[in-house]
């Protein structure tokens, strides 16, 4: 056991962070600056990281490690651009032995948000949202199939909403128009591992947006003074920003662990990693950005504050595959006698 | 970035597991039974006579010499196999290892890591407890020893040790920080009086008070240079604040199985609420577990003391208090003469956000060595 990154996954996280500080939007108004996040869509098309799941000669070009150093990063420095739902996608043509995508491509989940949307041939899409449709052309959807599902792609001509305001999703109501992906085919075993990566990327984007929010308020306390002295002099405030610290460290060693399960143990075990790191990392990620927003005080509570813009990109991230409820059901079904761990996913047993 | 076993971690997992299938000593879950205590006593040998205590210290003293990771292998397969956690010794071992010369090394480890002598840490007093470096017992020299004046309280297991690790004023000149010194001092005489202390979950033999009048300590059982006792109470309790240190990831992980089989003895007793509370203590169990992962890992080349050690002990704190409200909530708080270890294990859960440091003091060393605040 060493679970120390590698120099070159501790590179990767540098450059990360190198494309995301010289090209993130720094600040609410910058959200709106379309040329910088062209810039910065750009720069992640041009690195390649869209693609670190895709199928390399029957395996992914990368590990979930690696994805998840990228979607931390990305997640720290607040990027509005594109990359936990291309990646899910590129993973699953993997899996479903599909041809490359031509375009940008993102995944349609389910209204709820808790696993893939799953379209009969003649369903209407009605309320399936595709995630992170910044500038995707197609979703990829579950049809089912024997043992399994098949692949189709639907349009995203559906407009885009962004609770989240570094990320829309496209909410698709009426008729889209739609193509089988013939000869492809997701076994229920590979459905659970492509869980496990958007569980552990999911969760490295809420450890990105915990450690993002812990920055920002922490330099906040040194500048902002009251009473004649910085606030972050103040124990009440050190004991908040501590604690939001010490949150984002736990929930960091429970997804490095979800990410390297991924490829490293099998389908069950990886989400069973995933969902432990979930639960944890989702009641802790409202609690760190809470604390953001509580200790800019006043200003905290305005738009134009970052806080609340890494608690709607948490909140977002929290809610793709389950939130920390469904997360806790999967682990206690494990263990539990009386719980079935293959019941229906997102099956409410009283938890939530 | 690896989680699995190396082939050499993989055979000593394998070797440790069959082992232990013959040697599970079956102590109860909750440590708050005074047989406990007695049975760690005996359960410290007998994992140190089939080498698997010590694994990382130096074999001069009778450790594996083997790197800090195979902690992590420990801990998994002692909960596990449902076996109580290793003693917790590595903040003593720790500090004589940094602090004391070759002559108490030689005298006092191996010792200590063998489970011949018991030993105690006489630090707290009744005015300096956060404040540790208030602290009032006095040394005073006479011919080629000193003589120990002084009141040590919240001293764990002190009516057991053979030894008690003292720290005491020897000059009274200096700040305060500086005019402290650390002794090995045998308890065994009489100058010494040790007083039990009843915890809030009714035990009498964790805690006790130690009263120093007259008690005599050799000047060679001086552990460090004198004044030096202040950096040894640093290194003594940044490793108590550390699980990796202190083996409590099994502990924690035990008390978990224990409490899925009573739900699974009996589903239909318990609802949504107790589920949820067992739920949040494997996930928190787990984080710990994984956490501790990640830090034995930073120390493959070598120990560097920091300030991470007061994260590692909130995240300790946070698990060991979740799993004790799991335990109340899916054991039961005993009323009505109903089993009341669960509720033993919660009240004891409470201490481990005072004992090695209080949160507090943890909070303000993350804000202010990590985060940078001002103080």
């Amino acid at each position: 056991m060493d679970v120390r990154l590698s120099d070159e996954q501790q590179a990767l996280r540098d450059s990360v962070a190198k494309v995301t500080a010289d090209l993130g939007p720094g600040s609410v108004g910058g959200l709106d600056d379309v040329e910088r996040a062209a810039k910065l869509d750009a720069a992640i098309a041009a690195a390649g990281w869209r693609e670190l799941r895709m199928d390399d000669d029957g395996a992914p070009l990368a590990s979930g490690v690696e994805a998840a150093i990228v979607a931390e990063e990305l997640a720290r420095g607040l990027a509005d651009a594109a990359f936990v739902g291309p990646v899910l996608a590129g993973d699953l043509r993997r899996l479903a032995g599909a041809p490359e995508a031509n375009d940008v491509e993102t995944v349609a989940f389910a209204a709820e948000l808790d696993d893939i949307a799953c379209l009969a041939a003649d369903a209407s899409p009605d309320g399936v949202v595709a995630i992170d449709a910044a500038a995707a052309g197609t979703a990829l959807a579950f049809t089912p199939a024997p043992g399994g599902h098949a692949l189709v792609e639907l349009d995203l001509t559906a407009e885009r909403e962004a609770v989240d305001l570094t990320r829309p999703s496209a909410v698709f109501s009426g008729t889209a128009s739609r193509r089988a992906l013939h000869g492809t085919f997701v076994a229920d075993a590979d459905h659970v591992g492509w869980q496990a990566l958007g569980l552990a990327l999911t969760c490295a984007d809420l450890v990105g947006a915990m450690r993002g929010a812990v920055e920002l308020t922490v330099d906040y306390a040194a500048e902002r003074r009251q009473y004649g002295t910085e606030i972050g002099s103040f124990q009440a405030v050190q004991h908040l920003l501590a604690d939001a610290h010490v949150a984002a460290e736990g929930s960091a060693s429970a997804t490095l662990h979800a990410a390297w399960a991924v490829d490293a143990l099998e389908p069950h075990e990886a989400r069973h990693a995933g969902h432990v790191a979930k639960a944890y990392c989702v009641r802790a990620a409202r609690s760190v950005c809470e604390t953001a927003i509580q200790v800019h005080g006043g200003i905290g509570n305005t738009w134009e504050c970052l806080a609340h813009v890494y608690l709607r990109r948490a909140l977002l991230s929290s809610d793709v595959l389950g939130g920390a409820g469904a997360s806790l059901e999967h682990v206690l079904a494990r263990v539990l006698d009386d719980v079935s761990e293959d019941r229906e996913i997102g099956a409410d047993h009283g938890l939530r | 970035m690896d989680f699995g076993d190396s082939p050499d971690e993989a055979a000593f997992r394998t070797r440790l597991r069959d082992w232990l299938r013959d040697n599970n000593p079956g102590l109860p879950a909750s440590s708050t039974d005074d047989a406990y205590w007695a049975g760690m006593a005996d359960w410290h040998r007998s994992l140190y006579e089939a080498g698997f205590f010590g694994m990382t210290w130096p074999t001069e003293i009778g450790g594996q010499g083997l790197p800090s990771v195979y902690d992590v292998i420990v801990d998994d397969e002692l909960a596990a196999a449902g076996a109580p956690p290793r003693p917790s010794l590595g903040y003593l071992v720790q500090g004589i290892l940094e602090h004391g010369n070759a002559d108490i090394q030689a005298r006092f480890l191996p010792g200590i890591v063998n489970g011949r002598d018991r030993w105690c840490q006489g630090f707290s007093e009744p005015d300096a407890g956060s404040d540790l470096a208030a602290l009032r017992t006095r040394a005073d020299r006479d011919g080629d020893e000193y003589v120990l004046t002084g009141h040590k309280v919240w001293t764990s297991y002190s009516d057991d040790a053979d030894w008690c690790m003292v720290l005491a004023r020897t000059d009274h000149e200096v700040k305060k920080h500086k005019g402290i010194s650390a002794f090995a001092v045998p308890m065994d005489q009489p100058g010494i009086e040790q007083r039990p202390l009843k915890m809030i979950n009714g035990i009498t033999k964790e805690f006790g008070e130690v009263i120093f009048d007259g008690a005599r300590v050799s000047a060679e059982n001086m552990i460090g240079e004198p004044g030096e006792g202040w950096p040894l109470a640093m290194t003594v309790v940044s490793h108590e604040r550390e699980p990796g240190e202190l083996g409590f990831v099994s502990r924690y992980r035990k008390i978990v199985k224990d409490l899925t089989a009573t739900v699974n003895a009996d589903p239909a007793s318990f609802g949504p609420e107790a589920r949820r509370d067992l739920g949040w203590a494997m996930v928190e169990a787990e984080m710990l577990r994984l956490h501790v992962c990640r830090r034995l890992s930073d120390r493959l080349d070598g120990i560097e003391h920091g300030p991470d050690g007061s994260v590692d002990k909130l995240l300790m704190t946070e698990t060991e208090q979740t799993v004790g409200h799991a335990a109340v909530s899916v054991g039961g708080s005993g009323h009505g003469g109903t089993d009341d270890t669960w509720l033993k294990v919660y009240l004891y859960s409470r201490a481990q956000s005072v004992m090695g440091g209080t949160s507090q003091i943890q909070r303000n060393l993350v804000a202010q060595r990590i985060l940078g605040l001002p103080s």
